[in-house]
């Protein structure tokens, strides 16, 4: 007897004008079962998990479920049958509570709202065994928060057939364990879960198999047990594929960018960057590891010009560049790349061409009234060759192309500026293995080339490799900065927590203070050495 | 007693006068929480205002008046529905040009009955009697404010019923809540199976609706004599502007009305009320009828600056899909 499947697509085409998407895909996942769907960012993954969703319909090819052939319209003929998706932007209302959230797609919710619905929610979560708070509103809450109310929701709506989207791309390292702990148990429960992702460990560690697809077409299946993460990378990218991440040495210059004493606050104008201190040298990788909301954002945006300083002082090459307008910032080669948690919002005009986007950070260079498209055309062109851009053309609007493909514009424009430094956040945040290798190969070859480089990260593995240093943030708070090749994941953990507190190690350097440093009073400090 | 009687007939006017204001903001408040920005308000209103007036006189009946306005303003929203929800029509330019569509179905549909014969209210003892000043026993009778607040007609009542009904609706049902996600994230409903495009649908259409009757009013209100200015004259785009003002709330909408009913009625009862108290108030004489004119329209302007400096995080009713179409397989 043939084995039954809780969901199985057959021979799945689907295309976007002349874009084939799917192209004769299979899959299937059983009751009981964590099926991995694993693949490169725009190799048609999302859009096959869609096609269960009710999003997109498919041109051709057939669904079962348990067994059965059906069709799925709409997002409501998939809830009927039992298939709920988390998606990776997730699908909430902002302004209404968690509970509202999930009410508002209940079926016979009777005519009048009443306050019950809180505590008919709040008993539903226990059930399942989450903690959330049925009346917090969705802009109150962290990402994980927001997440996990969606895995409440496809749960409340009797979803035995759970599809996630890139999950882990926003959440720490804790959240993720504490995920995984949840999809093991609704595996244990019976219901067949799908998982999209790209990190190969996470791979390993959650599924039972492994589908692959790669640009559209689904190339096999493989008991994870029976695999390895190097087998996998194969399959996916399509060939053998260097999993080390190099890091050139490179003799550095003196301080190109040095921070002292910076404070900053948030938006909601508490501290966020707690009198911080570092410097970074051309030829360097600064890493700045934290866990996420510990300042990053606002000290991107402050050394950017982007947002008013309380107190410290910047220098970039000896000149002041505390009150420069972002422009002035600009001109003086320091680029900012900040890749958000929602990975679309910042840096580039959604709707615009990659040309457009190319040329929102040229276009007063050109003479006369007039936008030289044709400058901005070659450079589009080069960044899509260079960076292995994956678009239909150079006149695509950006919101168009995948996660990945956005990233690497965004960081081509950057670098197209010829910055001496790069403060570049979370540029691989939800990229495949092939792209953020790509981006690495970027940074490194710009470090070669005597940029410095403040690069906030969360993969602490990447970084480790990647970096020169690491800086830790603790709640705005430096706790040290550590030698990428003298230190460890545990170490720097504990760093990230406050437990370890590095920053007074060396008593005889302030913490932060360049020994060649380009401010005047620490020059006269050198001469006395 | 004549000057108490002055208060008295200035409080009755601001009611009066205002009530299709009241109207056409809740009905674009429906429209709106749908994430359908319709500009259209004016046209609907005068669409619903020359049908209900022209059937409910040959008909004798103020019920049917009401109706067929209502259903005329339904009409024109759906055509409003059909543009914008299916065929993915710019909601801006689709609301101007109904407004401009509207005027022209008002002077047209007007014109031509004007050649035949145009009826007279007073001539419609149903219609002229339906819409007469209803006294709400014991509270009309109140001094100084009875008759201002509760002498009047049934559709001021039924204005009045109307939005305190879509504010409960919208507050406190489960389709309330379904629509305001709409409005909110269109995609987020979407994908908990709420039908989208049924539920817009059939929103725009009740809100235009609801305009519709407003339009009536007016009709009734200026005793149905058609000349060459419309009916409605500009109460459409004020509606459209107190609906910011009123940060989508019906609720807020009554209270809305009268604030800005205040001011608009000054322009007809300053004059009045400075020959009453000629000390205290006999300055308003000297503003010219230019400035009562313009009273309206620079409030409103105030208004809307006000309200944009006020919008904090959770506290603004303002759709965040306002305008938007929702298309699902868009990326």
């Amino acid at each position: 007897m043939a084995e039954q499947y809780a969901i199985e697509m057959r021979g799945i085409t689907k295309t976007f004008g002349s874009t084939v998407a799917n192209k004769n895909v299979d899959l299937a996942v059983k009751n009981g079962e964590i099926l991995a769907l694993l693949g490169e960012n725009g190799s048609g993954k999302t859009t096959l998990m869609n096609m269960l969703s009710g999003i997109y319909k498919p041109d051709s090819g057939s669904i079962f479920v348990d067994g059965k052939e059906v069709t799925i319209d709409s997002p409501e003929d998939a809830k009927r049958l039992g298939i709920g998706m988390v998606h990776q932007h997730f699908k909430l209302v902002d302004v209404f509570s968690a509970a509202d959230n999930i009410w508002m797609g209940k079926e016979k919710p009777g005519f009048a709202l009443s306050k019950k619905r809180y505590k008919e929610i709040d008993e539903i979560t226990k059930k399942f065994g989450f903690e959330l708070d049925p009346e917090k509103k969705v802009y109150n809450m962290a990402v994980s928060e927001k997440q996990t109310l969606e895995i409440i929701k496809v749960l409340y709506y009797g979803a035995k057939i759970i599809i996630l989207d890139e999950p882990t791309a926003v959440l720490t390292v804790q959240e993720i364990e504490r995920l995984f702990g949840v999809l093991r148990r609704m595996k244990e429960e019976g219901h067949a879960i799908i998982i999209i992702t790209h990190k190969l460990n996470e791979v390993m560690d959650i599924s039972d198999r492994v589908a692959i697809m790669r640009k559209g077409e689904y190339i096999t299946t493989v008991n994870t047990a029976e695999t390895s993460e190097q087998e996998l990378t194969e399959w996916m990218v399509g060939r053998k594929v260097d999993l080390n991440i190099d890091r050139p040495v490179v003799e550095t210059t003196r301080p190109l960018l040095e921070v002292r004493d910076l404070t900053i606050n948030n938006d909601e104008g508490a501290t966020a960057i707690d009198n911080v201190s570092f410097y970074i040298r051309g030829g360097e990788i600064l890493g700045v590891a934290g866990i996420a909301g510990c300042g990053q954002k606002e000290l991107c945006e402050a050394i950017a010009g982007l947002r008013p300083i309380v107190s410290g002082q910047m220098i970039h090459k000896g000149d002041n560049i505390v009150g420069l307008t972002p422009k002035a910032i600009l001109e003086k080669g320091i680029s900012m790349s900040f890749i958000p948690e929602d990975r679309l919002g910042m840096g580039l005009a959604p709707s615009m061409s990659i040309i457009d986007n190319m040329l929102l950070k040229k276009y007063r260079d050109s003479k006369g009234p007039f936008v030289d498209r044709k400058t901005g055309r070659e450079d589009a062109e080069r960044v899509i060759k260079e960076l292995e851009v994956v678009t239909p053309s150079a006149e695509t609007p950006v919101r168009r192309l995948s996660g990945g493909n956005v990233q690497k514009v965004l960081l081509g424009r950057e670098i197209k500026a010829g910055p001496n430094v790069i403060v570049t956040a979370y540029p691989v945040r939800g990229l495949d293995i092939n792209s953020s290798y790509t981006i690495y190969d970027i940074l490194n070859k710009q470090k070669t080339e005597g940029v410095g480089i403040l690069f906030v990260g969360e993969d602490l593995d990447v970084m480790l490799a990647l970096c020169d240093k690491i800086m830790v943030l603790c709640h705005g708070k430096v706790m040290g900065v550590v030698h990428a090749h003298k230190t460890n994941k545990e170490e720097l953990g504990l760093m990230m927590t406050g437990t370890l507190d590095l920053s007074e190690k060396y008593a005889d350097k302030p913490a932060g203070f360049a020994r060649d440093t380009l401010f005047e009073d620490g020059n006269k400090k050198e001469e006395q050495e | 007693m004549d000057k108490l009687g002055v208060i008295t007939s200035f409080i009755h006017n601001i009611i009066v006068f205002n009530i299709p204001l009241l109207y056409g903001t809740v009905g674009e408040i429906v429209v709106e929480k749908s994430g359908s920005l319709n500009l259209g308000v004016e046209g609907t209103m005068a669409v619903g205002a020359i049908f209900g007036y022209i059937f409910g006189c040959y008909a004798n009946s103020l019920g049917v008046g009401i109706l067929v306005a209502f259903l005329a303003g339904a009409i024109f929203g759906l055509l409003f529905a059909a543009l914008t929800v299916s065929f993915q029509a710019n909601q801006n330019i689709t609301g101007l040009t109904l407004t401009t569509f509207g005027l022209g179905i008002y002077f047209f549909v007007g014109n031509s009955v004007k050649s035949t014969g145009w009826p007279v209210m007073a001539d419609y003892e149903n219609v002229k009697e339906g819409f007469a000043d209803i006294d709400i026993p014991l509270l009309s009778d109140i001094p100084l404010i009875g008759r201002g607040i509760f002498s009047h007609n049934l559709l001021v009542y039924l204005g009045i019923i109307i939005a305190v009904a879509v504010w409960w609706y919208l507050k406190h049902t489960s389709l309330g809540l379904r629509l305001r996600a709409i409005g909110e994230n269109p995609a987020a409903a979407d994908s908990v199976g709420i039908n989208v495009n049924r539920m817009k649908y059939i929103h725009i259409c009740l809100g235009c609706g609801i305009m519709g009757i407003g339009g009536y009013y007016m009709g009734l209100n200026m005793s149905g004599s058609f000349n060459s200015s419309c009916w409605i004259n500009g109460y459409g785009w004020i509606a459209v502007a107190l609906v910011i003002f009123a940060n989508w709330s019906p609720a807020v909408a009554i209270f809305g009305t009268f604030v800005f009913g205040f001011f608009n009625t000054l322009r007809v009862s300053g004059t009045s009320i400075a020959a009453a108290f000629p000390e205290t108030l006999g300055w308003l004489a000297d503003i010219p009828a230019q400035m009562y004119q313009a009273l309206p329209f620079i409030i409103t302007a105030v208004v809307l600056v006000v309200t944009s400096i006020r919008n904090k995080r959770g506290s603004s009713g303002l759709p965040a899909a306002l305008g938007l179409n929702y298309f699902r397989e868009d990326r």
